[in-house]
């Protein structure tokens, strides 16, 4: 596993050729069923939604798109949410819940849109309904970060049963940029952050709040695209194998209790 | 994004400087108060007895936790829960504890959340209450840690909840270990709903980013002061990417009534009355 600073990770999850959830879906799945829009206000191209096959498994995945080109990218609104993308992402959760899938959220964005358009329609609100949401939903849910999880707007498809990293993935509350800019007024101290703030997957194991982390081929997941999916779906089908066989009662208290317990204090 | 939360507050603080220059008034600061919103300058002995409210554009200024518990509930009837709980430094930065440690001796906070069990008008409640003069009631763990027991509390006992929420955002200094504070608060939201009982926001000056992205905008029911700032993202977030300046009431209380997301704008005067009201409404009898 890499021993790579944050700093470094982060050039590599910046790569020009990182595969994206559209580089995924084919090796990962014989089938993909994609649905569109929240039926509330319209279909957002940052996060894509719809049925997989996953290895003869009913699933429902969730993923946040980065493109892999200008034209993808301004179509995606490079992988930041609006407000609809999260609602598209609960009303099909909660098909998935309906039908007894499992739901599959692949997590690859800087953060949830900052906009007037955003906010109009409430994008906070659009989060915390699904960090509720997810929280109760009764059928399994594993969440993996491609690559960056950003923020709120990574945590509204990542509250789940298990959190799996890719090795050079990074999830964290701010950029590294924002809180250089903010706790030390100083955003050259950009690449010093990264490295103090604790972000990659081996952090985020030890903190409690990941589960796994899967495998990259060396110098990271453009070296060899089919290898990471290969372990990206190795890795898939063992926690869901695990995951499915337990009751509904004794999912959501596991996912209750693996939210609850994270948080550092000491009390007199 | 919960990164530039900071910045608005900053900005406001600007905006402050800016409207003190304009009525420059020789009288010691702290005897003045300065409205951030319409620079208007009020005695602070006439602001304080007008609880804290611009008399000419009536902005609902920041209070403190215990200002707030004196003005909503019945007197005497606080009692606190988790009164000892403070911060440890989840991911070592530098600095962390020396500033929790002055910001507790200046406010007399150990964090920036009040919680426990008190009665309005007679109405037996669960009631947390955020403070904005510790690290801008920014989450972290205490903060999330001192909700989810309340909401768990308030489950087990059923009795409502209500929450005056006011933050920055979620607390950087914790890392990622502040963001799931939003996944946990949020998860003991949907305990206490799933048990059939109530829960009330009141939004507060201001209620912004991860705060707003959880519990805040959770409430069965959610009241906000008039002219108070709520929302997700940045104002100078917003307007570094559209490049264009904002209108002054973007993301104010009236904003986010006007869009569907608030149910109530209730003046500070009048909130003691209606959460007794609202709490009696969802008691078997309603005229009691
Ligand atoms: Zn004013």
């Amino acid at each position: 596993m890499s021993t790579l600073p944050a700093s470094e990770r982060i050039e590599i999850i910046h790569h020009k050729d990182r595969p994206t959830i559209y580089d995924y879906i084919p090796m990962l799945f014989d089938e993909f069923c994609e649905m569109h829009g929240d039926r509330l206000y319209g279909d957002d191209h940052a996060i894509i939604g719809g049925i997989a096959n996953f290895r003869g498994i009913p699933i429902t995945v969730i993923a946040q798109v980065k493109g892999r080109n200008l034209e993808e990218n301004k179509r995606a609104n490079f992988a930041m949410p609006h407000p609809e993308g999260y609602r598209k992402a609960l009303r099909l959760a909660k098909q998935a819940e309906k039908f007894k899938r499992p739901v599959v959220c692949f997590i690859d964005t800087p953060g949830a849109f900052c906009g007037v358009a955003a906010e109009e329609r409430g994008q906070g609100e659009a989060i915390a309904r699904n960090l509720l949401e997810f929280s109760r939903l009764k059928t399994p849910i594993i969440s993996i970060v491609l690559g960056e999880g950003g923020s709120g707007g990574a945590l509204a498809l990542g509250v789940c049963d298990e959190l799996a990293m890719l090795e050079n993935a990074v999830y964290s509350v701010i950029s590294p940029r924002g809180f250089a800019s903010i706790l030390w007024k100083d955003a050259s101290r950009e690449k010093e952050a990264a490295d103090r703030l604790r972000i990659t997957a081996e952090d985020l194991l030890e903190l409690g709040v990941s589960d796994a982390t899967i495998e990259e081929p060396a110098g990271g997941a453009h070296n060899n695209p089919q290898q990471t999916a290969e372990n990206i779906s190795e890795y898939l089908y063992g926690a869901l194998q695990k995951i499915m066989k337990k009751e509904v009662a004794i999912l959501l208290d596991s996912r209750y209790n693996k939210f609850r317990k994270i948080g550092q204090f000491e009390e007199a | 994004m919960l990164e530039d939360l900071f910045k608005v507050v900053k900005f406001r603080a600007e905006n402050d400087t800016r409207a003190e220059k304009k009525n420059k008034v020789n009288i010691p600061r702290d005897l003045l108060f300065q409205c951030p919103r319409c620079g208007n300058a009020m005695f602070m002995d006439d602001f304080v007895g007008a609880a804290k409210v611009c008399s000419n554009c009536g902005y609902h200024s920041r209070l403190t936790a215990k200002e707030r518990l004196d003005m909503t509930i019945d007197k005497g009837t606080f009692v606190e829960y988790d009164a000892s709980m403070t911060s440890k430094n989840p991911i070592d930065f530098e600095g962390y504890e020396q500033k929790i440690a002055q910001l507790q001796e200046k406010t007399g906070l150990r964090d920036a959340i009040l919680t426990g069990e008190c009665n309005i008008r007679n109405k037996h409640c669960v009631i947390a209450v955020m403070d904005s003069h510790f690290m801008m009631a920014s989450m972290g763990s205490v903060v999330g840690e001192k909700l989810a027991r309340a909401f768990e509390r308030a489950t087990e006992k059923r009795l409502p909840i209500i929450v005056f929420s006011a933050s920055g955002g979620a607390r950087m200094q914790e890392g990622i270990v502040s963001l799931m504070q939003m996944a946990k608060t949020s998860a003991a939201v949907a305990r206490h709903s799933d048990a059939g009982l109530l829960y009330i926001t009141v939004l507060t000056d201001p209620t912004t980013g991860g705060v707003t992205a959880s519990f805040a905008s959770l409430g069965d029911i959610i009241i906000a002061e008039p002219k108070v700032l709520i929302g997700f993202a940045g104002r100078r977030v917003i307007e570094d990417t559209i490049r264009q300046r904002l209108p002054d009431d973007f993301q104010s209380a009236e904003f986010l009534l006007e869009h569907g997301f608030v149910d109530m704008i209730v003046e500070r005067k009048n909130i003691r009355r209606t959460l007794s009201r609202l709490i009696r409404l969802h008691t078997k009898e309603a005229n009691r």
